[in-house]
């Protein structure tokens, strides 16, 4: 709980006075903070889920200046989320499995799992700010790398706590 | 209703996501002039075109309708149109003199149905008894002779014109003021005249001008047209020669009606001097 909380200040801090200023190309930028959404406890309930997906979006929009863009986004991330799990991940398992880290699911189920979700919040994301299909190319160009560098930044993330847990 | 609650519950991850996509994208839409902007043109081009194709369906079927209330309004603004008001308003032109007492009244008159290419052509005009047109008055226009009233109606006449061959005018030559009469031309050319027994004696010229006597409806001097030959087919005993009228018969508009005030008159006094002999 207190661990998810400082997830949440300490990643909507790294996205906005860091992330927020690299951008490759003018088409690739990072939105690190869905990892506060794919980290949440298996056992959260939907409710919660959505909600804390509805204010982590909120708040990015807030520094973002654009009210909504990422709120939808995040609510769309979580539904696919609930989706994702409910189909790979068997019910029993969730008294051990606290939650979808890399150390405990391993790397080839979180790989595709953040590369999913990530997909998914991207697409939705830039097609959504850009408003338009007459510059789908572009877009999808957008979309494709920043979600490369995403789900990079996740994997070292993942990899940074993998060996602290490891050495618990 | 315990039903409805189990599936809600059960898909309860489907209506959450609809619940807070929806209010996202509702305020993103809101706050974001862009995409409000967009949003709201793009549902009103759907909106209107829809409304566009209604409209264009709708309109196919009230076409009859539409047809007879454009019909209506026609009639009603031609009814409105100057020309299809009778002119009452008359302009007589009088001279009041202590002097010369007038002889001659003229009336105003508008040529409201013509004809040229008959053997017997006649006009008609939108003066009648009402405004003391009679019977046997002259007309002219502004180009020369025209012919003379033979019906008369309340509000209309009929005017037999030069181009009628029955019309005969006492005119004479400008110059030497040689008597003959004119009627029109046997070929039935609407320009074309003939001035007929005029004294042997006379020496016209081609181009000179023909006028009017003044012993008949007319005052005297008012232009006939010029003589253009002086040797027409089917010369009689005295001289006869063809006249082109200085009217265009074709083109009449306005004329004026003569009022000679001494015509009873003459005509009376004729006409006792007959009865004398």
């Amino acid at each position: 709980m207190i661990i998810n909380l400082l997830r949440f200040v300490v990643l909507v801090f790294i996205q906005v006075f860091l992330l927020k200023n690299i951008t490759l190309y003018n088409l690739s930028t990072p939105y690190l903070y869905i990892l506060f959404i794919l980290l949440l406890p298996f056992e959260t309930p939907n409710i919660l889920l959505f909600a804390l997906a509805f204010l982590i979006g909120l708040t990015i929009d807030a520094f973002y200046d654009t009210p909504g863009l990422h709120a939808a986004a995040c609510v769309l991330l979580a539904f696919v989320r609930v989706l994702f799990i409910s189909i790979t991940v068997q019910k029993e398992g969730f008294d051990n499995e606290p939650e979808p880290t890399l150390s405990i699911m391993g790397f080839r189920w979180f790989f595709t799992y953040a590369l999913v979700l990530t997909l998914f919040h991207h697409f939705f994301l830039f097609n959504l700010e850009v408003f338009r299909f007459s510059e789908i190319q572009y877009t999808l160009e957008r979309v494709v790398l920043s979600s490369i560098f995403t789900v990079f930044l996740i994997l070292v993330s993942g990899l940074l706590f993998y060996r602290r847990k490891e050495r618990k | 209703m315990r039903n409805l609650l189990i599936f809600i519950t059960k898909y309860n991850a489907f209506f959450l996501f609809l619940i807070f996509e929806i209010s996202s994208l509702l305020i993103y839409i809101k706050y974001n002039s862009f995409q409000k902007a967009t949003f709201l043109n793009s549902s009103n081009q759907v909106i209107g075109s829809l409304y566009a194709q209604r409209t264009q369906l709708v309109d196919y079927l009230s076409l009859s309708e539409q047809n007879d209330s454009l019909a209506r309004e026609n009639a009603a603004l031609r009814n409105q149109l100057k020309s299809s008001f009778y002119v009452d308003t008359l302009a007589k032109r009088k001279v009041t003199d202590t002097i010369y007492k007038q002889q001659y009244e003229y009336t105003e008159a508008k040529v409201i149905n013509n004809s040229v290419n008959h053997s017997y052509n006649y006009l008609t005009i939108n003066r009648g008894s009402k405004e003391g047109i009679e019977v046997g008055m002259g007309v002219i226009c502004s180009s020369g002779v025209v012919g003379k009233v033979i019906n008369v109606r309340d509000h209309l006449a009929n005017v037999q014109s030069l181009l009628n061959k029955d019309t005969r005018f006492s005119v004479m030559l400008a110059k030497n003021k040689e008597i003959g009469y004119i009627r029109w031309g046997d070929d039935q050319d609407p320009h074309k005249g003939l001035l007929m027994d005029v004294n042997n004696n006379a020496q016209p010229k081609l181009g000179e001008a023909v006028v009017t006597s003044g012993y008949s409806l007319f005052p005297e001097g008012i232009m006939v047209g010029r003589v253009t030959d002086l040797h027409p087919k089917g010369g009689g005993i005295s001289l006869n020669m063809e006249v082109t009228f200085s009217v265009d018969f074709d083109k009449l508009q306005y004329v004026d009606v003569v009022d000679n005030k001494l015509a009873k008159e003459q005509e009376g006094l004729e006409a006792q001097q007959k009865k004398d002999d």
